[in-house]
């Protein structure tokens, strides 16, 4: 447990959000080229997070944290093993590369500064993710991901695709992250433990626990909504109507991973039982396999990476939920083999369409002379994406098989799946490496040139880098792959897997999913015809699921408001004033406290005089003929209510009395006349009389209330509080003032918070044109037209 | 309502009630008055002045949008609210100093400002409301 440097890590966790609220100025005075200098951050980070690699390699755990809310015992903490600081190092390795690959991509873009700030802010999001050890934190920022996420999907926020695809996102992975904290409060009612790293020692009792269910399953649908697994996969394809650097970061090498590293996290505590390695392979398998076949059907290279992308995630889910320590270890080779070689496949899918203006596979060809550097980079990511020696790739892959096994039928399934769906991505990946670069060149919207430094080094670094990890396994295992592994299984492992070959049974099967990969390859285009004839025969999906679903929800909101809000203003008054009467009338009869007759006081005659106008006032409003004259009349009786007031000794409540009055009858009137009412009132006298007894109810309730409030003893404690103290603390004599703007200053702020917001509402009301007619009556006259039509 | 007398008159009457309105918000503390008070007194100048001549003579003369005069109003109060954070004091605590006027002793408190903040608030608000009503048929 270091403490020392403690504020730097905090530092080093909001140092993204401090660069995404610089980004735009930098933008605006670099161009571009800010990209150089916002890449820094993400830079700076890894470095830091480099610096924990010798003491986390040796099995130790750093922790931090403030107390962030402490009333609620909230805390604001961090802990960094294996598994965290890993994902740390590849959010902010990757994430300097997407950087600057950003700055060359959208170069000239108008709005680069926005999308540098947006990909900061997800930057710092999933940062705080992956090390966040308090529950609250680790929920915070996994909805933060889902937030900004939503920002880059919807970027090009004119395209409706990119505005649908960027909502779907954000409702699946939303609602999976409310399972996910319902999921978290039940972990935490069970065991007491409200972070992850006193969670760790609570396994035995979590497992054993009559809701472990139920915590499981809330907790897996945060995983896998956010890690797109089937039957939630459609949102990630969807999603890459983002710009290509999204693609890249979020959804191939970051936030996907987000689900996988839950349920890696929590493979130590929660894992070993039989629901666990029963649910997790299934959906995982089910999901290589869908993914696979879905990849075959496309055409577009991006979302042929995205498809690939849902079956490597399915994969992992395969892997950690197997429950063997190889196939832990098997899972933390492919994770970190896979954010590389997905992440440059991606960089390199967009640069071809940087280049050529398509991204099409069908409509490319033959562009590898004019985009070397590319090229070699697409050759290096595929070899390792294929599984093939000596990459980082062949390294998880024999890893893959020797975890799975022949042990049991059971292990044979999951094999032969992650035999098939690996070769079918040997054969997706190789495509997407060589058939854009080798063959007959065709013609392209664009002149296909190598793109600029920005655009090809991250892809390149990465590409190169699944080698240099797999050449010096020795140092990748022992500072990444083996704390990771022990993170996750919960005990301490070593990886030892080299590039040189053993001959086995790994190695049999690693030529046996080659030789298929070559054969899918061969066979791509009649698989995708199959694939397509296929998914139009089902012709629906969750895809089509998702938009009925959301039609059902409106349709029925619909409906619901048509019954609620009829757009009949005198049935709201009449509700509101029944609700009204009723709130005031039942408890008084339930609790059987309504009030004893009072004694009638003996009046002095001005007071009497004031009662006098109050019931001419009344009688005024009865008399009058229209409208205009009620409303004036009904000023008269609010005087009289003011002149009570000032002869009871309230001269600040009288005063304001004067002023409402006056104001409510002018604004009255002039709403009248805006509104052309017919000066005349032509309610019929069934309504009328309805409309008399509710008011009269209303009225009398709001009498004996009054009445029974004062027939209780008076308590003065506040009063005399105030009396003593106005003037002592608050220097003023006036204690009706200084309770408004100095013992209650907090109300008063509320209160004028109020008064202005209910004044912008007003003003819209006011401001709408009369032309646009309320909705039913629109619809109404759509009906009338369509009758009109049809007869 | 576009009587000679009243249009005459309207001008005159509406700067003596926002007078008194001033008078009655900085009397509030220890008189009968305060910001609330104070600010329905100038909403209705306001609202009588635009009567008797007009929407468009009302918004010259505020210069502000009476909404943006509201929103200046609630920064007003919360800001006043905020000086005692500084001071590692409950938000709102009222903090006082007394100025020297001419001679005369003054007392000067964040609690003031605060009131001075309602004033706008509720001039702004309602005086929006009312010009939007008096405004007819227009573009």
């Amino acid at each position: 447990m270091a403490a020392d440097g403690q504020w730097l890590t905090f530092l080093v966790l909001i140092l993204p959000f401090l660069g995404a609220a610089a980004a735009p100025f930098l933008t605006r005075a670099f161009g571009h080229n800010a990209a150089w200098v916002l890449a820094l951050v993400p830079a700076f980070i890894f470095y830091h997070f480099t610096g924990f690699l010798g003491a986390v390699s040796e099995g130790e755990t750093v922790a931090g944290g403030y107390a962030w809310i402490e009333s609620l015992d909230v805390d604001f903490s961090w802990y960094l093993d294996g598994l965290s600081l890993t994902f740390a190092l590849l959010i902010s390795g990757i994430g300097t590369l997407i950087v600057l690959y950003s700055g060359g991509y959208l170069k000239g873009h108008p709005h680069l500064g926005r999308f540098f700030s947006f990909i900061l802010m997800f930057m710092g999001s999933m940062q705080g993710l992956v090390v966040a050890d308090s529950f609250l934190t680790l929920f915070v920022f996994w909805e933060l991901t889902s937030i900004t996420s939503f920002l880059l999907i919807g970027f090009d926020h004119s395209r409706e695709a990119a505005r649908r695809a960027a909502l779907q996102a954000l409702v699946v992975t939303g609602l999976g992250g409310l399972s996910l904290l319902a999921g978290l409060l039940v972990i935490a009612n069970i065991t007491g433990a409200t972070s992850l790293s006193a969670l760790l020692s609570e396994g035995e009792v979590l497992r054993a626990a009559p809701l472990y269910m139920a915590a499981l399953l809330l907790v897996l649908g945060g995983a896998f909504t956010k890690s797109a697994q089937f039957p939630f996969h459609f949102w990630l394809p969807n999603a890459m109507e983002a710009p290509t650097p999204v693609s890249a970061y979020l959804h191939s090498a970051t936030m996907v991973k987000a689900g996988v590293y839950l349920v890696m996290r929590l493979n130590p505590v929660m894992g070993e039982t039989l629901a666990w390695e029963t649910i997790l392979p299934v959906f995982g398998g089910t999901t290589l396999i869908i993914g696979t076949l879905l990849a075959l059907r496309q055409t577009d290279l991006k979302l042929m990476l995205a498809y690939t992308t849902v079956a490597s995630l399915g994969l992992l889910v395969v892997l950690t939920g197997f429950g063997s320590e190889v196939a832990v270890e098997a899972a933390v080779l492919y994770l970190v083999a896979h954010s590389m070689f997905k992440g440059a496949l991606f960089m390199i899918a967009g640069a071809i369409d940087h280049e050529t203006g398509s991204r099409d596979i069908t409509k490319l060809g033959g562009i590898g002379r004019a985009m070397p550097v590319t090229f070699v980079a697409a050759v290096l990511a595929a070899l390792s994406m294929g599984g093939l020696g000596p990459f980082f790739g062949f390294l998880a892959k024999e890893e893959i098989y020797a975890g799975l096994g022949f042990a049991s039928g059971w292990s044979i399934l999951l094999t032969l799946t992650a035999v098939l769906g690996n070769a079918l991505m040997f054969a997706i990946g190789f495509a997407v490496a060589l058939k854009p670069f080798t063959g007959v060149r065709v013609k392209m919207p664009k002149t296909p040139h190598e793109g600029p430094v920005l655009l090809w080094l991250g892809p390149l670094v990465l590409a190169a880098d699944g080698l240099l990890a797999a050449l010096f396994s020795d140092l990748s295992h022992r500072f990444v792959s083996s704390p990771m592994a022990s993170a996750v299984a919960g005990e301490p492992l070593s990886v030892s897997i080299s590039v040189i070959p053993h001959i086995g049974l790994p190695l049999l099967l690693s030529v046996l999913t080659i030789a298929l990969g070559i054969a899918f390859y061969l066979t791509l285009e009649r698989g995708r015809a199959a694939m397509a004839a296929t998914l139009t025969a089902i012709g629906w999906g969750p895809d089509r699921g998702f938009d009925q679903a959301v039609r059902g929800t409106v349709r029925l909101s619909t409906f619901v408001t048509g019954i609620v809000q009829g757009g009949r203003l005198d049935v709201y008054m009449t509700a509101t004033f029944i609700a009204l009467a009723a709130a005031l009338f039942l408890p008084m009869v339930i609790f059987d406290e309504l009030p004893a007759m009072p004694v009638l006081p003996s009046l002095p005659f001005y007071e009497l005089a004031v009662l006098a106008i109050g019931f001419i006032g009344l009688a005024a409003v009865l008399h009058a003929r229209d409208r205009l004259t009620a409303i004036v009349s009904l000023g008269i009786q609010g005087f009289a209510v003011a002149l009570i007031f000032m002869l009871l000794g309230a001269p600040d409540l009288s005063f304001t009395q004067f002023m409402v009055e006056t104001l409510s009858v002018v604004i009255l009137a002039l709403v009248m006349t805006r509104l052309r009412l017919s000066p005349a009132d032509h309610r019929p006298t069934g309504q009328k009389m309805l409309d008399i007894s509710i008011a009269a109810v209303c009225g009398a309730g709001l009498g004996l209330i009054l009445l029974r409030v004062t027939q209780v003893p008076f308590d003065d404690a506040l009063s005399v509080f105030f009396a003593e103290n106005a003037r002592v603390i608050a220097h003023g004599r006036n204690i009706v003032n200084v309770i408004i703007v100095d013992f209650r200053g907090l109300d008063t702020l509320g209160e004028i918070a109020v008064v202005m917001i209910a004044g912008l509402a007003i003003l819209a009301l006011v401001r709408i044109r009369p032309g646009v007619a309320p909705i039913k009556a629109e619809k109404k006259q759509r009906a009338r037209a369509v009758e009109k039509v049809e007869a | 309502m576009h009587t000679l007398i009243f249009r005459t008159i309207a001008p005159y009457l509406a700067s003596l009630m926002v007078l008194f309105s001033i008078f009655v918000l900085l009397r509030g503390h220890n008189e009968p008055g305060g910001g609330f008070i104070g600010g329905l007194i100038a909403a209705s100048a306001f609202a009588i002045y635009g009567i008797a001549c007009g929407v468009a003579p009302v918004r010259r003369a505020l210069y502000f949008h009476p909404m943006a005069i509201s929103g200046f109003g609630l920064l007003v109060s919360a800001l006043s609210g905020a000086v005692s954070l500084f001071m590692d004091m409950p938000f709102l605590t009222g903090q006082w100093t007394e100025i020297d006027v001419l001679g005369l002793p003054v007392d000067i408190s964040t609690v003031l400002a605060f009131d001075v903040g309602v004033y706008f608030v509720v001039v702004g608000s309602i005086t929006s409301i009312a010009l939007a009503l008096e405004e007819r048929e227009h573009a």
